[in-house]
């Protein structure tokens, strides 16, 4: 240890005590708050996270990305793996600490394991509250609060059987709005006569409800549940104290939360509601401190997120032995993160102020003052300025007129704020120390923020503002480049520089021009997709570099089995394409038939072994519905039959298809054409959409029909159907050439603004060199990967060394006659040799199980 | 090798619990490819600088490991992205789940592979 060397040399110190041993219990966002906020101040003492969930920390505040979206917790982690490394913080990750010796200073774990510590910090957190309702215990009653919870609700969600969540709060609607967007019926029920009734009053309470509704939330006010009926052990539903009942195959408890406090009561120390902390956050214990949601501090135990980093400062400082350390309690507030409804709360609800109500639009601002000063705030339907209010609720600001405060916040802009104000209430992150990471580390973009400040690494709703600052203090001047990937350290535009000067053609020579000497692999798929694009796919193809779906064209189910879907140009097939589907369904046991969303035929359940064969049998195209590429165009059937129809919309979303065919973008791309405005085909939310007018065409870019809907932007109007494809096709080279990889159009159009983007495309001479390098890359893409089930890249692509599966790519087999029609069209005149072009033979020595040519 | 030494060397392995599962063609650089022994599958990878085999299952949810991107000595699982070590079998930021790792041995063109006897 350095310090010692220094002691003995200058000889003058006592040799300083041995590292001060901290263990933190526990590993939510508290447990981590805490170790961050540690080592912020000290690097020599020995930190040690115990946390019982088999994971690192994440962030529960985002639960319901996991509800709606699926995926896992693990996508939520606060901070990545290595940064554990990195600071030295020790996680054991579960493992539980069953019991605390305060006068040893010892813990004892639950793997047998016993810690000393010299300072204790409990960040158990809390459990749902799970009042005793007769008939809580059976199946189909769950909480909201772990991944677990969310994995149960789905399922039962996705079964489209009614739902019921009790308890109308934040947490409440938050799961009721994750459950309506899986498609079942919700009703929230609410044991009061208003939703929210802490954070709202009556009147944004009445204009809540509705907007509720909207979103297809039933909402049933003024219901006491006295039993929750079953039948055999699983709940049927609910039945209230007036008499009434409702029918629910699910119920979520959703009315609070209770502190866990098992292992501070049975260490013995002093526990109410919460484990009792005093202003430094310590416990009755000496040396033992508490935070976040386990804590009671004057008899407040907070259930949100800012109060923890406030918590967690003081007590780094306390436990550090700063004499300075005081808590005096935080400011509540809340928004509530439902998208489509706006909604802010802080600090008090009730009281005298200044409204301002505008029913038109739906939204209530009201301030909240007593004794000429500001107490609180309700913001519902327009919460411009909630951060400015923020600020001055918690600096107790003095109000003489709370109109024009009102007027003021309205206006408030990033620049307006002070340094003061928390930007993001997840991380507890101020304006200034955002304002002060950009200027010390020269940060140029939000992603660079987020990831430095941790402003927007949270719930995310807080990210625009950070845009806005970061966009302030660098006087507009924000490239929004992010790295490509953390081992590489270069910008997308970076890597694609290197590949077009120094001729790269491969994922690997990549990696080694532009890497930092350890590829992670996860950016392999984005670096593959890059050099397939900058070479107009003249590149040399590493099918280790691509997702399974991309080695072996179709998509991995969850049971790793592969779903196949054909393309059909247009969603218009033929009897005998259907028959064949059909002969091939029966032929290979297939699952489930389904007619996807973009007007095709998925079979799935398809073993890999078998994917060449079955192709075979089908005889038709690949749909890519597995690829980061071109999709579906989805046509209406348009002038053809339709009595409204202006223009041949079939016609022209087939020719459109045959075109894009084959294209990898840089994430899914699904296009549209209707016959009118009507809109049957949805063209309007497709990433690209054209609609016959009268006179003309639409071309719309950007929309979106996912999570999000987003109608696209107006790119042009034009005359001619063949002049809406070639904008079409502009756009999306452009976008093919300058979109991150799985930015989807929709985030792309927002990021660089419609005007721009015509500024490129309706240039004559870049829209022509666009055109130029789209034709070039189309010529040498291969329409058809199923065809290399005649032409493997490697022999045994589809084999594994346990199944005698055939070897393909041999003689051509029947069905050719549907690949020779398909070279034959004008549009591939390349494609003849397009196998020779990308892919070079396979290897002659199939040792390497490279490409190499 | 010559023949005759390959073929010693082979009784020799079968002898002590090895089973040839297939040749080094089979695998091509940095993927892997699924063998089942005694009913254990088997996930087996070709790596830059030899070979490695792990459970094929994945430790969360079963999935394919044999089908998950190789880089950096690690395998990502095709579904979720859990990252195992290929050489302890550990999944990364999961302490204390894992996957059995076992052994593999080249001889001549062949590839041979022995279970982690706490599988056995
Ligand atoms: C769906 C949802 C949405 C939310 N939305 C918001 C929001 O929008 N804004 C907001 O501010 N807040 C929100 N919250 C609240 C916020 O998530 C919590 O306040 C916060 O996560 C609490 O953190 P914590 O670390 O105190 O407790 P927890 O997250 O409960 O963490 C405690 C951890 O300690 C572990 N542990 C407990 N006992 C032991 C032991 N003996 N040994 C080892 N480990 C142990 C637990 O397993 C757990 O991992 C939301 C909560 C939920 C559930
Ligand atoms: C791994 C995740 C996903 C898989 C496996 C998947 C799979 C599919 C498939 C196979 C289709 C049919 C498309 C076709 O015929 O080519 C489809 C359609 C669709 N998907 Fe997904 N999808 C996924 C994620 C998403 C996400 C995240 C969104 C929203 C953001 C989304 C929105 C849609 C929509 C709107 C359609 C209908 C398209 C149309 O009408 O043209 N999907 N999806
Ligand atoms: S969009 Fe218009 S043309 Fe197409 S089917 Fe609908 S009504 Fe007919
Ligand atoms: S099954 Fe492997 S990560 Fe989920």
């Amino acid at each position: 240890m350095n310090a010692f060397q220094d002691s003995a040399s200058s000889g003058r110190e006592p040799a300083p005590d041995p590292a001060l041993q901290i263990l933190i219990v526990g590993g939510g966002i508290a447990a981590q708050s805490a170790a961050e906020a540690l080592r912020e101040r000290t690097t020599d003492a020995v930190i040690t996270m115990v946390c019982e969930e088999p994971r690192l920390p994440w962030d529960r505040v985002s639960l319901s990305h996991l509800l709606i979206d699926g995926g896992e917790a693990e996508e939520l982690q606060l901070r990545p793996s290595t940064w554990y490394e990195d600071h030295d913080v020790t996680v054991r990750t579960g493992v539980r600490v069953e019991a605390l010796d305060t006068a040893f200073r010892t813990a004892t774990l639950s793997d047998g394991t016993t810690l000393t510590w010299d300072r204790c910090i409990l960040a158990t957190g809390s459990d749902a509250l799970m009042p005793p309702i007769p008939g809580i215990e059976q199946e189909g009653v769950v909480a909201f609060r772990s991944p677990e919870d969310c994995e149960a609700i789905q399922a039962a969600a996705d079964g489209g059987r009614p739902a019921a969540v009790i308890g109308g709060g934040l947490l409440g609607l938050e799961a009721a709005r994750g459950i309506a967007a899986r498609g079942a019926k919700v009703t929230v029920v609410h044991l009061m006569d208003r939703l929210m009734e802490r954070q709202l009053d009556a009147n944004a309470a009445a204009l809540l409800a509705p907007a509720m509704e909207e979103l297809d939330v039933e909402v049933l006010l003024s219901k006491s549940t006295t039993q929750i009926t079953g039948a055999r052990g699983r709940v049927t539903g609910l039945e209230f104290a007036d008499g009434t009942s409702l029918e629910a195959d699910l119920v979520v408890m959703a009315i609070g939360i209770k502190s866990r406090t098992d292992l501070a009561k049975a260490a013995g120390l002093e526990v109410e509601r919460g484990i009792v902390v005093d202003d430094r956050l310590q416990t009755s214990a000496p040396g033992v401190y508490a935070v976040g949601e386990c804590a009671q501090h004057r008899g407040m135990v907070y259930g949100i997120v800012a109060p923890i980093h406030d918590q967690t400062q003081v007590a780094a400082d306390a436990v550090l032995d700063d004499p300075a350390a005081r808590y005096d309690g935080s400011i509540l507030s809340a928004k509530l993160k439902i998208m489509g409804v706006d909604l802010v709360s802080i600090g008090a609800a009730e009281g005298s102020g200044a409204t301002v109500e505008n029913r038109e639009e739906r939204s209530y601002r009201k301030l909240i003052v007593e004794n000429g000063k500001l107490v609180g705030a309700v913001l519902m339907g327009d919460i411009k300025g909630h951060e400015l209010l923020l600020d001055k609720v918690r600096t107790a600001h003095e109000v003489d007129d709370a109109l024009a405060l009102l007027a003021e916040a309205s206006q408030a802009s990033a620049a307006d704020l002070p340094d003061t104000a928390q930007v993001c209430n997840c991380n507890g992150v101020c304006k200034g120390e955002i304002v002060q990471a950009i200027q010390d580390h020269d940060l140029g973009s939000t992603a660079e923020v987020v990831a430095r400040t941790r402003a927007g690494a949270g719930c995310g709703t807080c990210k625009p503002l950070v845009k806005e600052i970061l966009l302030d203090v660098r006087g507009g001047k924000v490239d929004e480049n992010t790295y490509l990937c953390a081992c590489l350290k270069q910008t997308r535009e970076e890597c694609a520089s290197a590949i077009r000067e120094g001729g790269l053609e491969s994922v690997s020579e990549v990696a080694a021009a532009c890497g930092t000497g350890r590829e992670c692999g996860g950016c392999n798929p984005a670096l593959a997709y890059l050099v397939s694009e900058v070479n107009g796919n003249r590149h040399r193809e590493e099918r280790h570099a691509r997702y399974i779906n991309d080695r072996v064209h179709g998509n991995i189910q969850k049971d790793g089995t592969f779903s196949v879907v054909p393309r059909m140009k247009g969603g218009k097939t033929t009897a005998d394409e259907l028959r064949r589907i059909a002969d091939a369904a029966d032929k290979y046991d297939i699952q489930t038939i389904k007619v996807t969303g973009g007007q095709r035929i998925d079979l799935l359940g398809v073993k890999k072994e078998d994917l060449p064969a079955i192709w075979e049998d089908l005889g038709m195209a690949s749909g890519m519905a597995y690829a980061k590429s071109v999709r579906t165009v989805k046509t209406c059937v348009g002038s053809d039959h339709c009595r409204f129809g202006l223009d041949d919309s079939m016609g022209t979303g087939i020719e459109l298809e045959g075109m894009l065919e084959g294209l990898y973008t840089p994430a899914k791309v699904k296009l549209g054409v209707t016959g009118c405005p009507r809109n049957c085909a949805e063209a309007y939310i497709k990433d690209i959409g054209l609609v016959a007018i009268e006179g003309g065409w639409e071309v719309y870019v950007g929309g979106a029909g996912g999570t999000e809907v987003r109608k696209g932007d107006l790119l042009c109007t034009v005359a001619t159907k063949d002049e809406a494809i070639s904008a079409a096709i502009t756009f999306l080279q452009y976008y093919r050439e300058t979109a991150d990889y799985k930015e989807r159009t929709y985030t792309y159009m927002e990021n660089r603004g419609l005007e721009a983007i015509q500024a490129v495309v309706f240039d004559e001479e870049e829209g022509a060199a666009l055109r130029e390098r789209f034709h070039l890359a189309q010529a040498a893409a291969i329409q058809d990967p199923w065809l290399e089930r005649r032409k493997p890249v490697v022999a045994n692509q589809f084999s594994e060394l346990d199944t005698d599966a055939p070897v393909y790519g041999l003689a051509p087999v029947a069905g050719d006659d549907v690949v020779a029609a398909q070279h034959a069209e004008p549009t591939m005149a390349a494609a003849s040799d397009q196998l020779a072009i990308t892919y070079s033979e396979p290897a002659t020595d199939p040792t390497t199980g490279s490409t190499d040519r | 090798m010559i023949p005759a030494e390959i073929a010693a060397a082979a009784t020799d392995l079968a002898s002590a619990g090895w089973l040839k599962v297939g040749t080094v063609h089979d695998i091509p650089e940095l993927e892997g490819r699924r063998t089942t022994i005694d009913g254990h599958k088997v996930a087996v990878f070709r790596l830059l600088d030899g070979f490695a085999a792990i459970d094929a299952e994945c430790p969360h949810k079963r999935g394919p490991l044999q089908d998950g991107l190789v880089a950096d000595g690690c395998v990502t699982c095709p579904l979720h992205d859990r990252r195992i070590d290929l050489e302890t079998g550990d999944v990364i930021g999961h302490e204390g789940e894992g996957v059995a790792v076992h052994e593999v041995h080249v001889v001549g063109d062949d590839l041979w592979v022995r279970l982690a006897t706490a599988v056995v």
